[in-house]
C-alpha cells in the first residue's frame, strides 16, 4: 500500500493546499512544503529499509510490489512496483518538487493554491510513471501528467505561453498516441501467440514477436520516449516550453519530464523488444551524438538565458540516449547517473535564471554583465552549476558522462569519440554563459540583492547532491545496479565487435548475471 | 382490376422526392423550403404506401401514418422557427442566416 | 608518515573550503594564514614523507594509500587512491614548496585586492588539485586533478573579471586545453576497453605483456595521452592559450603557468613512460614537438614587448626542452629540468611581479628601464633567474639540467644530432631573449617612476627561489665536474634509466663547451644589441624582412589568426545562422500546412442552409450510386 500512498499523498496534499489558499497563500506554501518533506522522508525510509538485494536469476528485483485486479476481463491490472531504478528517480522527483515549491515562494503570486495543486498533481503523475508496471496503467499516468503540466505553462508562463503550452502538448500527445498503438499491438500479438491477453509488464517481457512486427512496435514506444527525452529531431518543443514555463515548470520539465523518457527507454524498450532495439541501436546512438552537438551548438547561439539552458538539456540528454542504447552495465549506470545529475544541475540553473529574472525582469544575455560583483554568491553558485554541466570531474555529471562514454566506447568506439568531442562544445556554452552574465565591467544600471537565505539553502542542498554523487557515486550505482543487471540479459548482444577487441568481452561478458565472477575481475582496480 | 405496376408508383414517388429536393435547394424563401420538405416527406410516404400495396403488407400504411404525424410535428416546429426567423431577420430569405460560416 | 599521505592534497583543499565558506568574514591576515598556511603545512607533510621515503625506502619503492572506492561498475573500479614513488615525491616537493613560497609572496602582493579571499581560495584549490594530479594512482583520478587544475587556471586567469579581455583569455585557456583533454579522455576509454584497468602501474604492466613494441594499440594509447599533454603543457599546436593566460595576477602566472600546471603534460608522459616506450614513433613525435615548440617559443619571446609574455613564451620553450628530453627517453633529465625550471621561472615571474607592483602594472619593457638603481634586490634576483634560464655555465641550475637534456638528445638511442642541434640553437636564443628582458627592464635610462617597493614578505620567497635556482643544479653534474648524481638514481626507482652512452668523455666535454659557448654568446649578443648599440635592433626591425619577422613572431607565428579563421569563425557563423533552429522550421511548416488546409476547408462552411442541403443530397446520391453500381 505504501506505493499507493506515494502517489496519493501528493494529490491529497495538493488538494489541501488548494483549499488552504483561501485562507492565505503562505499557508498553502507551507502545507505543500510539509507534505513534500513527508513524502521525501517516506522515500528515504524506503531506501534505508530495503537494502538493495543482489539479484539472483529468476528472483524478482522488486523492493515493494502491489498488484490488484483492475479490469481483469481485458488483462489490465493495477500493478505498481518499486525497484532500485524507480527508487532513485522517485527520490529525484520528490527532491525537485521540494525545490520547485521553494523556488516559487515569491515568484508565483497568482492563484497560489491552484499552482500547488497543479505542481503536486504533476508530481503524482510522474511518480506513477516510475512505479507503474502495467502498460495501460503506465499510459494513464503518462497522459495524466501532461494535463497539469500544460495548465502550469499556460497559466503561469511568460509572454508566449499559449503557443509553448500547445506545442508541448501536441508533441507529447503525438508520441503518446504512437505508444498507445504500440501497446495495443503488443497486447494483441502477445495474446494471439500465447492465449493470455495481458498488459502486464513482466508477462509481456517474455513475449516472442516476429522481427518485423517487433520493429514497428518498438518504434512506437521509441517515438513517445524520444519526444520526451528529447532526441533530435523531436526536440523543438523543449526550448519553447522551458523558456515560457514558470521557473518551477522549467525545473519539472527539465528535471523530471525528460527523465520519464530515459526511464521508459531503459524499462520498456530493451526488455520488451531486445532484437529490434539492438538492430535500431546504431540509429538511436547516432541521434544521441547528433543531439549532443546540436544542442550544444544551439545553446551557444542563444541570447535568452533560459533558452540557452534549455538547449543544453538537449545536449545532456544525448548522453542518456547514447548510454541507453549502448546497453551495457557501464553505459546504463552512466545514463542513470546522468539523468539524476542533469535533473539537479539543470534544475538549479533554471532556478538561478528564474531568480535573475525575478530581480531584473529580463532573460536577455546582451542586457546582462558583471553580475558577479553585484551578487557574488549567486555568481559562485552559477559558476558551480555551469561547471557541473560542462562535466567537471568530482561533480556528478562527470560520473554520468564518463560512465556513458566508457560503456559506449565498448559498444561503438566511433560514437564515444564523437560524443567526447561534444564535451568541448559543452565547455564553450557553459563558459559563455558565465562570461556574458557574470563577468565583465560593473553593471551600473541594474542593481539587485544577492541570494537570500531561502534561495541559498535551496541551492546549497542541490550543490551537496551534485558533489555527493560526484565523489561517492557508489550508493546510487549500487541502488540501480541490480535492476540494470537484471534487464541487461534481455538484450541480444551483437557480438561482432568482440573479435576485434578482445578486451570487450571482459567489459560485458554475455552471461553477465548477478554475481557471476569472471576472469580479470580480481586484478582489476 | 388491372393493377398499376409497383414500379410506376415508385417512379412517381421518386419524381416527387426529386421535385421536393430541387425545391429545397433552389428556393430561398423559407416558407417554400418548408413546403418542399413536406413534398419530400409525402414522396417518402407514397413510396411506403406503394410498396405496402405491392407486397400486400400493412406495414407501409402504418409507416405512412407515422410520417404524417411526424410531418405535422415538423410543420408546427418549422413554422414556429420561421416566425422567429422573420422576427429576427425581417425577411424569409434562408441565405440571410449565414452567421455560422467558417 | 606515509599514512598521513592523504593530508598532502587534503590540507590545501580544506583551506579552499574554509576560504570559500568563510572568506567573506575573515580578516585579510587570517585569510593569508589559512591560504598560505594550509599549503605550507602540506609542504611540511610532504617533506616528512620525502625524508622517510629516502631514508627508509618502502617495499617496491612505492606506497599506495586507498582512501575510498570511487565507483565500481563492472571492471571499472577506479579508487580514490594516492600513489607515492620517487617521481611523485619529487614533484610533490616542488609543487608544495614553490606553491608555499608563491602564496607567501601573494600575501603581500595581493594585499590591496578586494577579492583577497577569493584569490587564496582559488590558489588553494589549485594546489590541492595539482597534488591530486601528481599523486593519483589511476588515470581517472588523475583526470580529476587534471581538470581541476585546468579549472583553477581558468578561474585565476579571469580573476580580474571586470576586464572583458581577462575573462576572454581565461575562456580561451580552458577551451584550448579541453581540446587536448578530449584526446586524453578518449585515451582513457581506449586503455580501459583494451586493458581492462585504469590503474597506472597495472596499465603499464599489462601493456608490456599484451602489446608488442610499435603495435597499433600501443601507438594509439600513447598518441591519445600525448594529446592531453600537448594541450596542458602548451606545446605546438595547442600552445596559443599560454601567452594570453598572462592576464591573470602575476603570482598565478608564476605558480600555474610556469612552475606547476603547465608541466603536468611532462609529468603525464613521464608517469606513463611504459606506454611511450612501447610506441617509439609517438615518442619521436614527442621529441619533434618539443624541438618545434622550443624554437617557436624562443623566437616569439624575442619579439615581445610585454615582460610577462616574454616569460610565457619562454615557459613554452623550456617545456619544449622537457618534451625533447622525454622524446629521447631521458625521463630523469626532463624531471630534473622540471624542478630547476620551476625554481628559476617562478623566481623570474615573482621578479616581474615586483616590477609591475613598483610601476603600477607597466608591462611594456620598452617603457621600463633603469630600475636597477631603485630595486637592486629585485634586479639581482632577476639576474640570477635569467642566468639560470639562459643556462650560464657552471654556476646556474639551468645549465646542469639543460646540459643533461641536450647531452641525452644526442647520445640516447632515440636521439640524433639534429635534435641536439635544435636544442643548442634554442639555447642561443634563450640567452638572447632572457638578457634582452633583463637589460631592457633594469638597465638604460629610467622611463617609469617607482611608486612602491616590495616588502620583506615578498623578498624572502624571491631569495629562497634564487638560492634554489643556483644550488639545485648540483644534484646532478657531468662526469668531469664531480659527477654528482643524486637525482637520477633516486628517480631510477620509478623511471627507467638510459643505457650508458658510448661516446667519449672528450666528446662530451666538447659538446658541453659548445652549448656553453652558445649560451654565453647569446647573452653577449643581448648586451651588444640592447645596451651598447640599441640602434642595431631598431634598424633590423625597420628593414622590410625584419619587420615581417618581428610581426610574425610577435603574434606567435600566426597560430591565433589561423585558428580564428579555421575554427572559431565557422563555429560562430553556424551557431548564429542556426540560432532559430532549422529543425523547428520543419515542424512550424507542418503546423502551417495544417492551418492552410483547415482554412481552405472552412471555406466550405458557408453558413448557407441550401449549400448544406445540397451537400447532404449529393452525398446521399453518391452513396446510393455506389451501392447500386457496385
Amino acid at each position: 500500500m505504501i506505493l499507493v500512498w506515494m502517489i496519493a499523498l501528493p494529490l491529497l496534499v495538493g488538494i489541501v493546499a488548494w483549499i488552504a489558499a483561501r485562507k492565505s497563500d503562505g499557508l498553502s506554501r507551507w502545507i505543500a512544503l510539509a507534505g513534500l518533506l513527508v513524502e521525501f522522508a517516506i522515500v528515504l525510509r524506503l531506501w534505508v529499509d530495503h537494502p538493495i538485494r543482489m539479484l539472483t536469476p529468476g528472483h524478482s528485483s522488486w523492493l515493494v510490489e502491489l498488484k490488484l485486479a483492475w479490469i481483469p476481463q481485458l488483462g489490465i491490472s493495477f500493478h505498481l512496483a518499486l525497484d532500485g531504478l524507480s527508487l532513485l528517480l522517485v527520490a529525484l522527483a520528490v527532491f525537485l518538487a521540494i525545490a520547485c515549491v521553494l523556488c516559487s515562494w515569491t515568484e508565483i503570486q497568482e492563484r497560489v493554491g491552484f499552482f500547488h495543486f497543479i505542481l503536486l498533481a504533476t508530481l503524482a503523475g510522474i511518480i506513477g510513471i516510475f512505479l507503474a508496471m502495467d502498460l495501460i496503467l503506465f499510459f494513464v499516468f503518462w497522459e495524466a501528467m501532461l494535463v497539469p503540466m500544460y495548465v502550469m505553462i499556460a497559466i503561469w508562463g511568460h509572454e508566449n505561453k499559449y503557443y509553448a503550452a500547445l506545442k508541448f502538448f501536441l508533441f507529447t500527445q503525438a508520441g503518446g498516441l504512437l505508444m498507445l498503438a504500440a501497446i495495443l499491438g503488443l497486447y494483441f500479438v502477445h495474446g494471439k501467440a500465447t492465449g493470455t491477453y495481458t498488459f502486464d509488464y513482466e508477462q509481456l517481457m517474455a513475449a516472442s514477436i516476429p522481427a518485423r512486427t517487433a520493429m514497428w512496435l518498438m518504434l512506437g514506444f521509441f517515438a513517445a520516449f524520444a519526444v520526451k527525452l528529447p532526441a533530435v529531431p523531436f526536440h523543438t518543443w523543449l526550448p519553447d516550453a522551458h523558456t515560457e514555463a514558470p521557473t518551477a515548470g522549467s525545473v519539472i520539465l527539465a528535471g523530471l519530464l525528460l527523465k520519464t523518457g530515459g526511464y521508459g527507454l531503459i524499462r520498456f524498450l530493451w526488455p520488451l523488444f531486445p532484437g529490434a532495439t539492438a538492430a535500431f541501436a546504431p540509429v538511436a546512438m547516432t541521434l544521441g551524438v547528433i543531439g549532443i552537438f546540436y544542442g550544444a551548438l544551439l545553446a551557444f547561439a542563444q541570447t535568452d538565458l533560459k533558452r540557452l539552458v534549455a538547449y543544453s538539456s538537449i545536449s545532456h540528454m544525448g548522453f542518456v540516449l547514447l548510454g541507453v542504447f549502448a546497453w551495457n552495465e557501464l553505459a546504463m549506470q552512466g545514463a542513470v547517473v546522468q539523468m539524476l545529475c542533469h535533473g539537479v544541475s539543470t534544475g538549479a540553473l533554471f532556478i538561478i535564471v528564474g531568480q535573475l529574472h525575478e530581480r531584473i525582469h529580463t532573460r536577455q544575455l546582451p542586457r546582462m554583465r558583471g553580475f558577479w560583483e553585484t551578487a557574488p554568491r549567486m555568481g559562485a553558485i552559477a559558476l558551480f552549476f555551469a561547471l557541473a554541466s560542462l562535466g567537471l570531474p568530482g561533480l556528478g555529471n562527470f560520473v554520468g558522462e564518463f560512465l556513458v562514454l566508457f560503456g559506449a566506447y565498448a559498444a561503438a568506439p566511433g560514437m564515444a569519440i564523437a560524443a567526447a568531442i561534444g564535451i568541448i562544445f559543452a565547455t564553450v556554452y557553459s563558459l559563455w554563459l558565465m562570461y556574458r552574465a557574470f563577468f565583465g565591467p560593473r553593471n551600473d544600471v541594474v542593481q539587485f540583492a544577492d541570494l537570500d537565505l531561502r534561495e541559498s539553502i535551496l541551492l546549497a542542498a542541490m550543490i551537496a547532491v551534485i558533489v555527493w554523487v560526484g565523489l561517492f557515486p557508489q550508493r546510487a550505482l549500487d541502488t540501480a545496479g541490480p535492476t540494470l543487471r537484471a534487464l541487461e540479459p534481455h538484450a541480444v548482444r551483437s557480438t561482432g565487435a568482440t573479435a576485434e577487441h578482445p578486451g570487450l568481452a571482459e567489459v560485458s561478458p554475455p552471461d553477465w548475471m548477478g554475481m557471476v565472477k569472471f576472469p580479470g575481475q580480481d586484478r582489476a582496480r | 382490376m388491372a393493377q398499376v405496376p409497383m414500379e410506376h408508383g415508385l417512379y412517381v414517388a421518386g419524381l416527387l422526392f426529386c421535385l421536393g429536393l430541387l425545391g429545397v435547394l433552389v428556393r430561398r424563401d423559407l416558407l417554400f423550403v418548408l413546403m418542399s420538405i413536406e413534398i419530400m416527406l409525402n414522396a417518402a410516404g407514397m413510396a411506403f404506401v406503394v410498396a405496402g400495396a405491392g407486397w400486400q403488407q400493412p406495414d407501409g400504411q402504418i409507416m405512412f401514418i407515422f410520417i404524417l404525424t411526424m410531418a405535422a410535428a415538423e410543420v408546427a416546429i418549422g413554422l414556429a422557427l420561421i416566425v422567429q426567423f422573420h422576427h429576427h431577420f425581417k425577411t424569409l430569405d434562408a441565405d440571410a442566416a449565414r452567421r455560422m460560416r467558417g | 608518515m606515509f599514512e598521513l599521505l592523504w593530508l598532502i592534497p587534503a590540507l590545501p583543499l580544506a583551506g579552499f573550503i574554509v576560504l570559500a565558506l568563510l572568506g567573506g568574514v575573515l580578516a585579510k591576515r587570517a585569510v593569508a594564514l589559512v591560504g598560505a598556511g594550509s599549503v605550507g603545512a602540506a609542504a611540511i607533510v610532504s617533506m616528512g614523507a620525502a625524508v622517510e621515503f629516502i631514508s627508509a625506502p618502502p617495499p617496491a619503492n612505492s606506497v599506495t594509500q586507498v582512501l575510498w572506492a570511487w565507483m565500481e561498475v563492472g571492471l571499472l573500479r577506479p579508487h580514490v587512491a594516492l600513489y607515492l614513488d620517487a617521481l611523485s615525491v619529487t614533484i610533490v616537493l616542488v609543487v608544495t614548496v614553490v606553491g608555499f613560497l608563491i602564496l607567501l609572496y601573494s600575501a603581500e602582493f595581493m594585499g590591496d585586492d578586494e577579492s583577497y579571499a577569493r584569490f587564496f581560495a582559488y590558489m588553494d584549490l589549485f594546489v590541492g588539485s595539482m597534488l591530486i594530479l601528481v599523486l593519483a594512482d589511476n588515470l581517472l583520478f588523475l583526470y580529476l586533478g587534471w581538470e581541476g587544475v585546468g579549472l583553477c587556471s581558468y578561474l585565476l586567469i579571469g580573476f580580474w573579471y571586470k576586464e572583458r579581455e581577462n575573462s576572454r583569455a581565461a575562456m580561451k585557456a580552458f577551451i584550448v586545453t579541453r581540446v587536448g583533454d578530449v584526446g586524453l579522455a578518449v585515451g582513457l576509454f581506449f586503455i580501459f576497453s583494451s586493458l581492462g584497468t585504469l590503474h597506472i602501474q597495472d596499465v603499464m604492466h599489462r601493456a608490456a605483456q599484451e602489446w608488442a613494441v610499435g603495435s597499433t594499440a600501443a601507438m594509439l594509447a600513447a598518441a591519445l595521452l600525448l594529446c592531453g599533454a600537448v594541450g596542458k603543457s602548451a606545446q605546438v599546436p595547442l600552445q596559443t592559450w599560454l601567452p594570453d593566460a598572462m592576464a591573470g595576477p602575476t603570482p598565478v602566472s608564476a605558480l600555474i603557468h610556469a612552475a606547476t600546471m603547465v608541466t603536468a603534460g611532462v609529468y603525464l608522459i613521464a608517469r606513463t613512460n611504459g606506454l611511450f616506450s612501447l610506441a617509439p614513433a609517438v615518442q619521436s613525435v614527442v621529441a619533434l614537438i618539443g624541438v618545434a615548440t622550443l624554437l617557436l617559443g624562443g623566437l616569439s619571446a624575442l619579439a615581445q614587448r610585454d615582460i610577462k609574455r616574454v616569460l610565457a613564451y619562454s615557459t613554452m620553450s623550456q617545456i619544449g626542452y622537457m618534451f625533447l628530453a622525454l622524446g629521447v627517453g631521458a625521463w630523469s633529465a626532463a624531471i630534473f629540468h622540471f624542478a630547476t625550471h620551476a625554481f628559476f621561472k617562478a623566481l623570474l615571474f615573482l621578479g616581474a611581479g615586483s616590477v609591475l607592483l613598483a610601476t603600477d602594472e607597466q608591462r611594456d619593457m620598452t617603457k621600463l628601464g633603469g630600475l636597477r638603481a631603485d630595486m637592486p634586490y629585485t634586479f639581482w634576483t632577476f639576474v640570477v633567474g635569467a642566468s639560470s634560464l639562459a643556462a650560464l655555465p657552471l654556476v646556474t641550475a639551468g645549465f646542469y639540467s639543460k646540459d643533461m637534456m641536450l647531452w641525452n638528445a644526442w647520445t640516447s638511442p632515440m636521439g640524433s644530432p639534429w635534435l641536439w642541434l635544435g636544442g643548442a640553437l634554442g639555447a642561443l636564443i634563450t640567452g638572447l631573449y632572457a638578457f634582452r628582458m633583463v637589460f631592457l627592464t633594469f638597465l638604460g635610462e629610467r622611463k617609469t617612476a617607482v611608486i612602491r617597493r616590495p616588502g620583506l614578505v615578498m623578498y624572502v620567497p624571491m631569495g629562497i627561489l634564487a638560492a634554489l635556482s643556483i644550488f639545485s643544479g648540483f644534484l646532478e653534474t657531468p662526469g668531469w665536474l664531480g659527477g654528482m648524481d643524486y637525482l637520477s638514481p633516486f628517480l631510477g626507482t620509478a623511471l627507467p634509466g638510459l643505457p650508458h652512452p658510448s661516446m667519449q668523455p672528450a666528446m662530451e666535454f666538447f659538446l658541453q663547451g659548445l652549448t656553453s659557448l652558445l649560451c654565453v654568446s647569446g647573452v653577449l649578443a643581448a648586451y651588444f644589441l640592447f645596451v651598447s648599440r640599441p640602434d642595431v635592433p631598431e634598424r633590423i626591425a625597420a628593414s622590410k624582412s625584419g619587420a615581417w619577422f618581428r610581426e610574425f613572431w610577435f603574434f606567435g607565428w600566426g597560430f591565433d589568426r589561423a585558428y580564428e579563421l579555421i575554427v572559431v569563425k565557422p563555429f560562430v557563423w553556424i551557431a548564429l545562422v542556426n540560432r532559430d533552429d532549422v529543425v523547428d522550421s520543419v515542424f512550424t511548416e507542418l503546423a502551417r500546412v495544417n492551418e492552410a488546409l483547415y482554412s481552405d476547408l472552412s471555406e466550405t462552411q458557408t453558413g448557407k442552409l441550401r449549400n448544406y442541403a445540397f451537400g447532404m443530397a449529393a452525398g446521399a446520391a453518391l452513396a446510393i450510386g455506389i451501392m447500386v453500381l457496385l
